[in-house]
């Protein structure tokens, strides 16, 4: 019953810095990698003392066998002192925490799934193209679309790594400095609106206006829509209530029923900001 | 023979003196695989209420300097449905169940709560909840804007008001909100209270300087944590000066050493809050560490710590 939860000191085995502002940890935690899903995340200890006193969330950006991969934007004091750990050291983690995607179509695999991804949105849904890879209807010759949204080029993120998995890779950014010029919502709706994607299932992780407007965009050509939510977290496992957010079915936890939901059960005009 | 460990609150005997606090633990299910819950000396629930609450807006919670602030505003799925759906599972941990419980609308629902339940064999306790800082309306008491757990009138009203409702312990849960925190544990006590629970959480703002605004929805919110542990120790010792009923201490305990605080303070059992989050073994491991500095120092049984401080003067 229920998926298993689990504490742990892995070894950080690798890292990676993109810019200044980026960094890729891989840790070697056979436990967490076996049982993750794409779209759940981590708990992560940043620091032995009371101060900063709760642990951060980072989803799940990659699984190979034992290990798996956190990525992460420098933005405050907890992401800082995460950059600050190096390779042979051990960092306490709780995981693999929430609900993840379905990515699994009942019958035979999505035929055309497409990701779009804005901002850090993106860490997760690496992982996430990994798994639709592995299920992804073999006859199909549609490939999985991927939209990456961020504010430059410099912003730009996981470019490579989807391209490796064979995925079609589209940008958008703020300034026009690489791709389509504009939001990546905006994008998206130029590509459906052309009939360019005919996707039947989209998935979406980024900041909230940016899912909120995916949500209206999925109704109106009606693709059930995945997005995954952030929220500030205590504990990130259910226990303190502080994650809530309102859905059809009333206030749920975005830690535990979350993060990710069908995005026409989320009363989006309800949230503040 | 009695264990090293064990401590009676009233009737209640529990196997060893650290328990999980309102509103930190879940309702246990959410620490399955994270911690031995068999292990723990009793789990206090989530606050409930007569009816369902749907909780206060967002954002409920934010970090602050070794602390949290947090305005959960008393989420529950009121009396009924928590005795049919949450009871069950929390019973199967086989640890003594101590329900929280609060009015939010009308005072007389405290021993309308208490006797619902009576008839439960799970529930080893009741703890009031008459500290809660983030239901609006609730616990008004004088007309003014004040909780129960400042006024000793209001407090002394609801302990009796519960008393003649059940047998069972009764655990008032001060605020440490207030003057004189003994005063209000002294009218507890008075009252028939079993023992009183102490620290709830400080009141506490936090803002947001380029909105200009709080960061939590509802203004005003509970601190808890490291930060508040100064405070709650000092309460405890206070409190352990003027009345005899035992004393349940929390505020910041994170570990064995901030839990052996509380009871040479004058604690006879201890709360671990908000450590839960951030070290989901953390009760667990300070019950070892407990058995260890008891053995080391030689002391036979936890009560002969309680209230040991050696004064300075
Ligand atoms: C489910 C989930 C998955 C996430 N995955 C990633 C990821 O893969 N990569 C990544 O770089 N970031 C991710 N984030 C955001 C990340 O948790 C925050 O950037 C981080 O907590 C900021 O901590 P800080 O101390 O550096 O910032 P500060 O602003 O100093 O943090 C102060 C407090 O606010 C909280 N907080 C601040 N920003 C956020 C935020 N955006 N979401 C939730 N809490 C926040 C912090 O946890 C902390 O408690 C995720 C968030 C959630 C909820
Ligand atoms: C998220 C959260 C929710 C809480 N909910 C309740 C509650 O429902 N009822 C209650 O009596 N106390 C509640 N408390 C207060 C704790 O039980 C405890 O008294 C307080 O947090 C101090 O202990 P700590 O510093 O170890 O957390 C809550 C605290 C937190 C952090
Ligand atoms: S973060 Fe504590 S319940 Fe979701």
């Amino acid at each position: 019953m229920g998926t298993e939860i689990y504490q742990e000191r892995p070894k950080i085995t690798g890292k990676k810095y993109f810019g200044q502002d980026y960094f890729n940890l891989s840790l070697y935690c056979p436990t967490i990698s076996r049982k993750a899903k794409p779209g759940q995340f981590v708990e992560v200890k940043v620091s032995s003392a009371d101060d900063p006193l709760l642990r951060r969330p980072l989803g799940i950006h990659s699984v190979k066998g034992n290990s798996f991969h956190i990525l992460c934007e420098i933005v405050g004091r907890g992401t800082e002192l995460l950059s600050g750990k190096q390779p042979g050291g051990y960092l306490d983690i709780i995981g693999p925490l929430g609900n993840g995607f379905n990515f699994r179509h009942p019958a035979s695999g999505i035929r055309h799934p497409v990701i779009v991804a804005g901002g850090m949105g993106v860490a997760p849904l690496v992982f996430l193209a990994e798994k639709l890879k592995e299920t992804k209807n073999s006859k199909s010759k549609m490939p999985i679309s991927v939209l990456i949204g961020a504010r430059t080029k410099k912003q730009v993120l996981c470019e490579k790594e989807f391209k490796a998995l064979g995925c079609d890779v589209k940008i958008a950014t703020d300034d026009g400095s690489a791709g389509f010029k504009g939001r990546v919502t905006d994008l998206l709706k130029y590509l459906l609106r052309a009939a360019i994607l005919k996707p039947q299932a989209i998935y979406g992780c980024g900041p909230k206006p940016m899912l909120k407007e995916l949500a209206v965009i999925c109704k109106k050509y009606r693709v059930p829509a995945q997005v995954s939510l952030e929220a500030h977290m205590s504990c990130g496992f259910g226990a303190c209530l502080g994650c809530a957010v309102k859905t059809i079915s009333g206030f749920q936890r975005v830690c535990k029923e979350g993060p990710v939901f069908n995005a026409q059960d989320i009363i989006w005009q309800e949230d503040a900001v | 023979m009695p264990s090293k460990l064990s401590v009676n609150i009233g009737r209640l005997r529990i196997e060893n003196p650290v328990m999980v606090c309102s509103g930190t633990f879940g309702y246990a299910e959410e620490f399955r695989g994270l911690t031995d819950i068999k292990k723990l000396g009793a789990i206090v629930t989530k606050t409930i209420t007569l009816r369902a609450r749907a909780g206060n807006p967002m954002p409920r919670t934010c970090e602050t300097p070794a602390g949290m602030l947090n305005s959960i505003g008393l989420e529950n799925p009121g009396i009924d449905k928590f005795i049919k759906e949450k009871i069950p599972v929390l019973e199967k941990s086989g640890v003594p169940i101590i329900v929280s419980i609060a009015s939010d609308q009308d005072i007389d629902e405290f021993p309308a709560l208490a006797k619902k339940l009576n008839k439960i064999n799970a529930v080893g306790a009741i703890e009031l909840n008459i500290s809660c800082p983030n239901v609006k309306h609730a616990h008004k008491v004088s007309g003014g804007g004040r909780l129960i757990a400042q006024d000793a009138q209001a407090t002394s009203d609801i302990v009796r008001s519960v008393r003649k409702a059940t047998r069972k312990p009764l655990i008032t849960k001060l605020s440490p909100n207030v003057t004189d925190i003994t005063e209000i544990a002294m009218a507890a006590e008075e009252a028939g209270s079993d023992a009183v629970a102490l620290v709830n959480t400080l009141i506490g703002m936090s803002i947001d300087v380029v909105a200009r605004r709080p960061k939590i929805a509802q203004g005003l919110a509970g601190l808890s944590g490291p930060a508040i542990r100064p405070v709650a120790v000092r309460m405890v010792w206070e409190v352990y000066q003027k009345i005899k009923i035992p004393i349940i201490g929390m505020g910041g305990i994170m570990d064995t050493e901030s839990a052996l605080e509380f009871f040479i303070a004058g604690s006879s059992a201890i709360s671990v809050g908000t450590a839960n989050f951030i070290n989901p073994r953390a009760a667990t491991e300070i019950i070892s560490g407990i058995e260890k500095y008891l053995r080391s120092n030689k002391i036979d049984s936890i009560k002969e710590l309680t209230g040991s401080l050696k004064c300075r003067s």
